[in-house]
């Protein structure tokens, strides 16, 4: 059965907390940490972006995968920071880890879940037997408007998954994706910063696809919440997972191992990736993960895996997200953060 | 081989020349040292300029600068060893001259580094280390030779106080020098408070960039005793390349090029270091300067900054380092310096270096280098 | 004027650290090369540079070049890696207290700099702390 034969995590080392930003825009720190859930995120140096993001946790889903890197049939790059409007990340990346010249490359955006979305069409190439291995990275350097209620979440980090059909260490069981056209957030060409719809933003949006591609899988799959050790939603703030969790008949319990973003903010199509991957990384064979993500626009894509034996193989291969999450953490203010983020104006 | 004389020096004051383009910095110059030789024809020119076509966007500098002198169809050529270009200048005049090729050959060496600005000049600079694996990195001259102060400091103990006297010594020597860019004195304070460039270097530690030209006419030595002039002969003739970056390096706290290139010359002249009265070397930063020391044999290898701390190589020390201010005050306008380091040693052989004299100078020695220590270049002369 | 020829030439070496082993005498070119500084032959197999090494020497630059401007201060070292070649770069994700000579370190791809708001994006490695 085909499923994750390698997946690797990668996280900048810069954090600013949310008292950092509310203090420039005069905000109130407390009912933001609050409402929200958050207290940090993470912010890219000024020499990485996407590529460079995706490239380390690609290297990391080689070393737990142990596979020659020429076997890699396919390379996908979900983002909706690529750094180039036209030239693909793919291809840097698919260079970087010796996968070509004979490879498949895309380059996918869907806001958030353009992650999964290359996980999506890796795991199905794998399956029809197109190719023998797979590679999805979801990886996001996100902008947050200054002053927008965004800006206290929008942050930078990458998951990468490769899919095969031996030496698996979760075998994918079912997938399903749940689409409708929801312009919830949306940023025109040329634009510099996203545009939201607000509250429109929650439960036409968020909360309907995500509950619609969840019930969906678990009526192709005959399965329950229950069934589940552990399920991941997409993170846009620390709330809205556990909230649909409820809606859903999950438990906190399972949400928590997969739940990162009140440390790191929300990473868009690196999002539920990395719940992914930081979940994989203390599951154990037998165990049962759903995976929810949402993608603004609106789409959600919904994974079941189980875990085999060869995760306890895998695991120490390369660094686990919790330890990329708290360990090793430098803060910034917010005249740094601007600097680095590119907000301030400088000349031609 | 014959025996080559110098019977004529050029040299005019440098700095920030706003006025002058390049064409005028040389010729100017050039026609002091050809009116110094009292002699009316050449019969070959050689030129250093490091990067004419970075700098001011004009190369072909053989039919350029043979024009505007007013020497045509005088054969010219044009040579590049990044900073050493003078002193591979000063090297192919000698050898046209000692193979009997030519008799009266003009050496020269220009820069004009101020019509761009100091980050392009910086670039330009840059080039001559490794484009691809040094300079695509970021790095910058100021930082390989930091490095290099770096690993000599952790191997051998050498000071940042040691190395800012060494900046201290050749601006006591420049301000004795009327042609020179900074001619005043510094303290080491002043070298340790001045702004941080590349760590542990500070701006002091460096040497300017500077607009300027030098020039020496060469010719048989027997032409120049009939002519009656005081003979300064050019006894030794030394080169030697190394590897392009510095992390290639066998050990990047030596500077080998110049090793073997003082070994071949001192050779050729069939002298020792010892018999050498006075040295004009190249002291880009102040740790290159303690360096050479040591490649030239002057001192154990790692002991250059005692030698300075000790005074060794003051004007009127045992060695005696760069009388004319070195690059450090003097100025350095790349593909001049090597022409001008013998311009000075010259003076001094003539006993015509005014203050700055070193009493009964009889040999002295020219040491020029490229980029990181690339390329060496290691002149003797003697006087007669 | 873009110039993306330059760039693209040395991509196996900027991304993955392709180099040549002489094949006489086992020195290891990185860049590669056509002949061998050490023996003087003109074979190399293809190799890959180690992952990590030991800081030798470094400094941290403060009057960048032009591109780097936004950069400054930036460390930059040289290290010998772990198959004895050494190699230079920028040291990032180092605390100042922790850049000494002896430091482990291994290497990260990193961006190196932009032609602008418009121009090519360059890429390659730098050493961060192991």
């Amino acid at each position: 059965m085909a499923g994750i034969v390698g997946y690797g995590a990668y996280i900048p080392r810069n954090r600013i907390k949310v008292e950092e930003i509310a203090k420039v825009w005069g905000a109130d720190a407390p009912s933001y940490k609050k409402g929200l859930m958050l207290e940090e995120k993470s912010v890219p140096s000024p020499d990485q972006d996407t590529i460079t993001m995706a490239v380390e946790a690609s290297k990391n889903a080689l070393k737990r995968a142990g596979l020659d890197p020429k076997a890699i049939g396919a390379v996908y790059v979900g983002s909706e920071s690529h750094p180039y409007a036209v030239k693909p990340s793919g291809t840097v990346l698919a260079e970087a880890i010796n996968a070509t010249p004979e490879v498949h490359t895309a380059d996918l955006e869907f806001a958030c879940k353009a992650g999964t979305e290359g996980m999506f069409i890796a795991l199905s190439l794998v399956q029809l037997g197109a190719i023998e291995y797979g590679l999805a990275v979801g990886a996001d350097t996100s902008q947050g408007a200054p002053g927008d209620p965004l800006e206290y979440s929008a942050a930078a980090g990458a998951a990468a998954f490769i899919f095969g059909k031996d030496k698996v260490v979760a075998e994918a069981l079912q997938t399903y994706s749940f689409t409708t056209d929801t312009p919830d957030f949306w940023r025109r060409e040329y634009q510099y910063y996203p545009q939201h719809g607000g509250r429109f933003t929650g439960d036409p949006a968020y909360f309907k696809h995500i509950t619609g591609a969840a019930e969906g899988i678990l009526a192709k799959a005959g399965m329950k919440p229950a069934d589940f050790n552990y399920v991941i939603f997409h993170q846009p703030n620390g709330k809205f997972p556990f909230r649909v969790g409820e809606m859903l008949g999950f438990t906190k319990k399972q949400i928590e191992p997969g739940w990162l973003v009140s440390k790191l903010g929300n990473t868009y199509s690196a999002s539920s990736p990395l719940g992914l991957t930081a979940t994989l990384d203390i599951s154990k064979p037998g165990d049962m993960i759903l995976i929810v993500s949402y993608g603004s626009g609106a789409g959600s894509d919904a994974f079941i895996f189980r875990v085999t034996e060869r995760i306890d193989e895998v695991k120490a291969l390369a660094p686990k997200t919790r330890d990329l999450l708290d360990k090793n953490k430098v803060y910034i203010d917010y005249g740094v953060y601007a600097k680095y983020r590119r907000k301030i104006r400088k000349a031609e | 081989m014959r025996d080559v004389a110098v019977i004529g020096i050029g040299m005019t004051k440098w700095g920030e020349l706003w006025e002058k383009s390049l064409r005028t910095i040389f010729v100017e110059t050039a026609l002091l040292a050809i009116d110094d030789a009292g002699v009316d024809r050449l019969d070959s020119m050689v030129v250093g300029c490091m990067s004419s076509g970075l700098f001011i966007g004009q190369e072909h500098l053989t039919s350029l600068l043979s024009d505007y002198l007013g020497k045509n169809p005088v054969p010219a050529a044009r040579v590049e060893s990044a900073c050493s270009s003078g002193g591979l200048a000063l090297r192919q005049g000698f050898i046209e001259v000692a193979s009997g090729i030519s008799d009266i050959v003009l050496v020269g060496g220009v820069e004009k580094m101020t019509d761009v600005t100091g980050c392009e000049a910086t670039y330009a600079l840059g080039t001559a280390a490794d484009q691809e694996y040094e300079g695509y990195h970021g790095l910058t001259f100021p930082a390989l030779y930091a490095m290099m102060a770096v690993a000599h400091m952790h191997k051998y103990g050498t000071t940042r106080e040691q190395l800012a006297m060494v900046a201290v010594k050749n601006h006591e020597n420049g301000s004795k020098n009327p042609l020179a860019q900074f001619p005043f004195k510094i303290s080491v304070e002043a070298v340790l408070q001045s702004v941080l460039v590349a760590d542990p270097l500070h701006i002091l530690d460096c040497s300017p960039i500077t607009d300027g030209a030098a020039a020496v006419i060469l010719c048989p030595a027997d032409m120049a005793k009939k002519m009656k002039k005081p003979v300064v002969r050019i006894t030794g003739s030394g080169h030697a390349t190394d590897t392009i970056a510095l992390s290639s390096r066998k050990d990047m706290a030596w500077l080998e090029s110049t090793h073997l290139a003082g070994q071949k010359a001192l050779a050729m002249a069939g002298q020792k270091i010892g018999d050498i009265d006075l040295f004009e070397v190249h002291d880009c930063f102040t740790i290159a300067e303690i360096m050479i020391t040591e490649a030239l044999g002057l001192v154990e290898q790692g002991r250059g900054g005692k030698a300075v701390e000790e005074g060794l190589t003051a004007l009127k020390g045992k060695f005696p380092v760069n009388p004319s201010g070195g690059l450090k005050a003097k100025g350095h306008p790349v593909g001049a310096t090597g022409v001008a380091q013998a311009v000075e040693v010259v003076k001094q052989l003539r006993g015509e270096a005014g203050e700055r004299q070193v009493k009964g100078a009889k040999r002295g020695l020219t040491q020029n280098m490229g980029g990181t220590g690339g390329s060496s270049l290691v002149h003797v002369f003697e006087a007669d | 004027m873009p110039n993306p020829a330059k760039y693209w030439r040395e991509i196996p070496q900027r991304y993955r650290l392709e180099a040549g082993k002489c094949t006489k005498c086992g020195f290891i070119a990185f860049p590669p090369r056509l002949v061998c500084p050490q023996c003087g032959n003109r074979k190399f197999e293809k190799t890959k540079l180690a992952d990590s090494g030991t800081i030798l020497t470094f400094t941290i630059i403060r009057v960048p070049p032009h591109q780097f401007e936004d950069q400054a201060p930036y460390a930059v070292g040289i290290a010998e890696l772990d198959d004895g070649v050494r190699l230079t770069a920028q040291i990032v994700d180092c605390d100042s207290g922790v850049l000494k000579i002896g430091m482990r370190v291994r290497i990260e791809f990193r961006k190196i700099y932009e032609e602008g708001a418009a121009g090519v994006i360059y890429y390659g490695y730098k050493f961060v702390p192991e």
